[in-house]
């Protein structure tokens, strides 16, 4: 009896201390082992008689039970103490900074584009595109600007080298009209499209750059007219200003390849350098519009009679600026990082119906 | 164009004040830059006269005035040498902002004396004239008056005139278009021919009717010439214009009043007895009146003297010098002659030249303005110089006036939306000055200063405007529905992709001018002489770039110029490649000044193999082709002289099909770019790329998810050092396209254990089995198949 709970007492205490995995091992093959304390008592078993096998065989078998949990409990007491060591020794200071990944940008010009697109596309537009580099006809003359006409010095052309063969001398597009010809030309109404891309004018200044961009749409159908004109740019106007309404007028005006033909005005303060819309009592120009000019109707084999519709015509650079703040145009195009970084989107802020547009 | 308000004011009956004319001009099309108003700077200031003049008792320079003024006696210390008793000349109180010295006048002592106001000079008002003293005016002006009422100042309107209505510049075409638009009532007086006394002694031969197809002139005898009256010289001095004399400023005043240019030679000067208007001769030369001496050519229009012999005036443009009047003139020859518009403006492109003549000639003067120019230009004369006028001679005819053509006046509703009666429409357009029948046909007559007028749209502007667009309705687009396939075209679609790919990557997108310097053009390719601008904005940028990665390097080194060297830019733009429709490519350049900041975990990945990487996953998410091969071969397939010889490579679909080169930009293209290396970058022309073929159906067909584990095996290859690693990577890879899924590099060594020459590659393949686990004669069979493709290009298995 007293051997028993002697073994058990000295057995439970030399588990409790038993210092590493191996120790414990050694512990468990001494009791529970083939050779072991608890297993010869458990053999001892055998030669006693039914009686003593009656009493003695539960309080070797509890021992033994019990033995096992504890070395059991051990085993996992340790195990969880070296993974704590371990996990001790792989201390790593993550105050460190982690590689710098440049962060990219989408330029404030191309992304007010996206931002053209997603609201046209939303109205029906399709978007069409066409050579930077043009013939006078589809810069000019199909646009109803009379050859040599006054209205032609307005647009401060870059001219190309005159080809040597034919003499021509091609321009740099003036707007992103000649697409509207194009487009004309190669399809049949209803038209819908915008057309947005570089262009050019020999103009520079505080206020102009030689190459700049435009966004220009066209719609064209049997009874397309200025009121929808009027609606398509109001609602145009005010999402992209992400505004609910916008206070516009429309100024008349006059372009060769419109008739009638007009500006439109927002209304606006500026004060402060910053753009507060439907506010104060100046008006500022934003595009311009009109009703397609039947001589271009008929020039691009479209009866005027049968067809009308409108276009018009808006910098996108401009409207960048105004609606982000950007307070000079010149920088747009010089490539500075920083300004790139400061004034350029996200690649993840895509303009979408859904997400709105900034 | 500028004008006064009280010059309208003569054409237009109206109570309206500055503010109003132009808004009611920005409202029907006449597009106000400027609104000047002097009277508000000269509100302050009035007529005073001085009582006594003495010497200040602390300085002698300077006198004590006791001034009689609107705000009663005042005494006023001041320091011109012509104040004097009795003097009338200007007071400004104490609180006026004195404009010409920039202060506002405070009550201080000068000198021990308060002086209680100031007395003026013309500069001080900004005014123009003598400033050596206070302003000596006129002693019967009542003290108290305005000095805005003096001076004659009064609001002035700037606006622009567009090209197609040439009548704007005149007053009495402005007044026009505000009467129909309801500011007033048009009251342009009408002009009174004047009876000639004698037959016109100078005779007038038109040599060149294409240039001058119809001249008028007049002798007027015994003028006397001389400075103009007040009136005139304030009227035209309000706009801008020099006073000359009465002569020239009476035709002055006609071009701006009635937009009618006219000449007036000084007779006496006037070789023989006829005025010839022909083109000009090759190497004739005029002496203008601007003291230059032009060029004339046979499309030129001259006015000549002598029979034709002697140049004596640019027609249409400017007078000579020659010929001129002066003080001295007592006889005079009137011209009112009209000159064609192309011509016109060609010669003032030609000769660089622009006077108000040309300027109105160039827009189109009014043909039926040619008699009653010359006949209110002669009632002026008479009235300020006096004399005798001749008969009027014409030669030649007035182009033909616009023609009548059908009018609907319904159209002006389907093309406006606007709710307009046909009353209403024909009330405008009569207004206007065109003439219409109305009835069951319309037929419209537009008058002879609306040449630009030839339709019916142009008819529907007219009414449109003067309506007023604030009536337009306001209604939706008809609804299209939604296209199905989106509304890019896979081109558009594909750069906005790479746009959002590149930036996400880390790369700034930047925009650059289409043009660079042709050297630099040449040096990319490109230059041809076709693509060089003839009229550039900069010596620099006279060509059009055939490539992006110069702009981009420069862009670098200015970051780097200015202490920003690490930068990473993109472009996706156009590339010229000739100056057709089609020479036009869409390229998408990197850039990247590898200048990252040092890092305590080491050096990183290489740079250039970043941008690989980058390169290769912007291919992959624009759809490229499997199949795309990264080749680097300098001597088969070099890849372009910019690019630095042993560190570029070429991407292309099959042996030949270019799709993108990258790599180092070439040192010494960089120095001439004056722009520091390393610089890396690459060039994907996106036309290039083959657009994924349009499936039939968007199902993606099954996954084939393997449930059998792959394998992987390694390799280590030596082969000889020219061979690209890149090229055993695919050999090995073709050994068996269908189980082999991927082939990795994880070792490239040369060194002891390798011969020289030689290079050490190591691969890790990764064998997918398809129908069941592969038995080991199976994998030994495939490792044979890899060893036997390696073996091709002279690699074998290292021992």
């Amino acid at each position: 009896m007293t051997d028993l709970n002697q073994l058990e007492l000295d057995l439970i205490n030399a588990i409790g201390s038993a210092e590493g995995v191996q120790a414990l091992e050694d512990l468990r093959v001494s009791a529970l082992g083939k050779a072991g304390s608890i297993s010869g008592l458990l053999k001892g078993l055998g030669a006693m008689s039914p009686d003593e096998r009656r009493t003695e065989g539960p309080r070797i078998n509890g021992l033994r039970d019990r033995v096992a949990a504890a070395l059991a409990a051990r085993k996992a007491e340790l195990a969880a103490a070296e993974l704590e060591a371990r996990l001790k020794s792989e201390h790593l200071d993550l105050t460190l900074p982690p590689r710098p990944a440049r962060s990219g940008s989408v330029h404030a010009t191309l992304q007010v584009m996206d931002e053209m697109v997603a609201l046209f596309a939303d109205m029906g537009f399709s978007v069409a595109e066409g050579p930077d580099i043009e013939d006078d006809f589809h810069n000019f003359t199909a646009l109803n600007f009379p050859p040599k006409h006054p209205a032609r010095e307005m647009h401060d052309t870059f001219f190309l080298r005159p080809d040597p063969e034919t003499g021509e001398r091609k321009v740099l597009r003036t707007h992103t009209s000649p697409v509207q010809i194009r487009t004309m030309m190669s399809t049949t109404p209803p038209i819908r499209i915008i057309a947005p891309g570089r262009t050019f004018r020999k103009d520079s200044d505080a206020t102009h750059t030689p190459m700049f961009h435009q966004v220009e749409g066209l719609v064209i159908d049997r009874d397309i007219h200025m009121g929808h004109l009027k609606w398509t740019l109001e609602t145009f106007v005010a999402r992209f200003f992400e505004v609910e309404g916008i206070d516009a007028r429309f100024r008349p005006h006059h372009f060769p390849f419109t008739e009638p033909s007009a500006e439109m005005d927002i209304r606006c303060d500026r004060s402060g350098g910053v753009l507060k819309l439907n506010e104060g009592d100046s008006w500022m120009e934003i595009l311009g519009c009109g009703m397609v000019h039947p001589n271009v109707l008929r020039t691009c084999g479209i009866d005027p009679d049968e067809y009308q519709g409108f276009a018009f015509g808006m910098g996108v650079d401009r409207l960048a600026m105004l609606k982000y703040g950007i307070p000079d145009l010149r920088p747009m195009f010089e490539a500075d990082s920083r300004w790139l970084s400061h004034y350029g989107f996200s690649a993840f802020s895509a303009p979408s119906p859904a997400a709105g547009l900034s | 164009m500028k004008f006064t308000l009280s010059w309208l004011k003569d054409h237009l009956d109206t109570t309206a004040d500055a503010r109003g004319v132009a808004e009611a001009m920005t409202m029907a099309g006449l597009e106000v830059e400027e609104v000047t108003d002097p009277t508000a700077a000269l509100a302050p200031f009035t007529v005073a006269r001085i009582v006594s003049a003495e010497r200040h008792p602390n300085a002698d320079r300077l006198q004590v005035c006791q001034v009689e003024t609107v705000d009663g006696p005042k005494e006023i210390v001041c320091g011109a040498p012509n104040a004097r008793a009795g003097l009338v000349t200007i007071y400004a109180p104490i609180g006026a902002w004195v404009p010409g010295l920039g202060v506002t006048l405070v009550e201080k002592p000068v000198r021990g004396v308060v002086s209680n106001g100031m007395l003026c000079s013309a500069a001080e008002l900004e005014l123009p004239g003598d400033s050596d003293g206070i302003l000596d005016l006129p002693a019967d002006l009542a003290v108290g008056t305005p000095a805005a009422e003096v001076f004659g100042a009064e609001p002035v309107i700037d606006f622009e005139v567009t090209p197609n209505r040439p009548d704007w510049l005149g007053v009495d075409g402005i007044a026009r278009d505000l009467a129909a638009a309801g500011l007033g009532r048009l009251k342009t007086p009408a002009i009174v021919p004047v009876a000639g006394r004698f037959a016109c002694p100078v005779s007038i031969r038109l040599e060149a009717p294409g240039l001058c197809p119809v001249f008028a002139g007049r002798v007027i005898r015994g003028v006397t010439n001389g400075p103009s009256p007040e009136w005139l010289q304030r009227r035209l001095a309000a706009i801008g214009l020099r006073s000359i004399n009465r002569l020239v400023d009476v035709t002055n005043l006609i071009a701006y009043d009635r937009a009618r240019p006219l000449h007036v030679y000084d007779l006496a000067s006037l070789k023989g007895g006829a005025v010839v208007a022909r083109g000009g001769t090759d190497g004739e030369t005029v002496a203008a009146l601007d003291g230059k001496t032009y060029a004339a050519a046979p499309d030129i229009c001259v006015i000549a003297d002598d029979d034709g012999g002697r140049a004596i005036g640019l027609g249409g443009v400017m007078g000579g010098e020659t010929t001129g009047c002066s003080d001295a003139t007592t006889d005079v020859f009137l011209e009112s002659a009209w000159f064609d518009p192309l011509a016109t403006a060609q010669t003032g492109r030609t000769l660089g030249i622009s006077s108000d003549a040309q300027y109105r000639f160039a827009r189109r003067v009014d043909p039926g303005t040619v008699v009653p120019g010359i006949e209110l230009a002669t009632r002026m004369i008479l009235d300020l110089c006096g004399g005798e006028p001749s008969e009027v001679v014409v030669a030649g005819e007035a182009p033909a006036a616009p023609t009548a053509f059908a009018f609907d006046p319904a159209r002006v509703g389907r093309l406006t939306g606007l709710d307009v009666s046909p009353e209403r429409t024909a009330e405008v357009l009569t207004a206007l000055g065109f003439a219409v029948e109305t009835g069951d046909r319309w037929t419209v007559t537009p008058p002879s200063w609306r040449a630009d007028a030839h339709g019916p749209a142009d008819l529907i502007e007219e009414v449109a405007r003067i309506v007023g667009y604030d009536a337009l309705p306001s209604t939706p687009l008809p609804d299209l529905g939604a296209p199905s396939a989106g509304l890019l075209s896979p081109l558009q679609a594909r750069a906005r992709r790479a746009r959002r790919a590149l930036a996400a990557l880390g790369y700034a997108e930047a925009v650059t001018w289409s043009f660079t310097s042709q050297d630099i053009a040449r040096a990319f390719g490109g230059g041809d002489d076709r693509l060089r601008v003839e009229n550039p904005i900069a010596q620099g940028l006279d060509c059009m770039r055939p490539s992006i990665l110069p702009n981009l390097i420069q862009a670098a080194a200015r970051n780097a110029d200015r202490g920003h060297p690490d930068v990473a830019l993109f472009e996706i733009g156009p590339v010229y490649r000739d100056d057709s429709p089609t020479g036009q490519r869409t390229a998408i350049t990197v850039v990247v000044a590898p200048h990252a900041a040092r890092h305590w975990s080491g050096a990183g990945e290489d740079p250039l193999f970043q941008l690989k990487g980058d390169l290769m996953r912007l291919l992959t998410l624009l759809g490229a082709p499997a199949g795309l091969q990264t080749v680097q071969d300098p001597e088969r397939a070099p890849t372009d002289g910019w690019w630095h010889p042993g560190r570029s490579a070429r991407v292309q679909l099959g042996p030949k099909a270019l799709i993108a080169q990258f790599g180092a930009l070439h040192p010494a293209t960089l120095k001439t770019l004056d722009a520091e290396s390393p610089m890396l970058g690459f060039e994907l022309i996106l036309e290039a790329l083959p657009e994924p073929r349009g499936a039939k159906t968007k199902s993606r067909g099954p996954a084939n998810l393997s449930t059998l584990m792959p394998l992987s095996r390694d390799f280590a290859f030596v082969v000889e050092d020219r061979i690209p690693a890149g090229d055993l990577v695919r050999a090995v890879q073709g050994a068996d396209k269908a189980r082999i899924t991927e082939v990795a590099v994880f070792d490239v060594y040369r060194g002891k254990g390798v011969e020289p020459g030689f290079k050490s590659v190591a691969l890790e393949v990764t064998l997918q089995p398809d129908q069941a686990t592969l038995t080991e004669a199976e994998i030994e069979a495939l490792s044979a198949k890899i060893l036997a493709a390696a073996q091709k290009l002279g690699a074998a298995l290292r021992a």
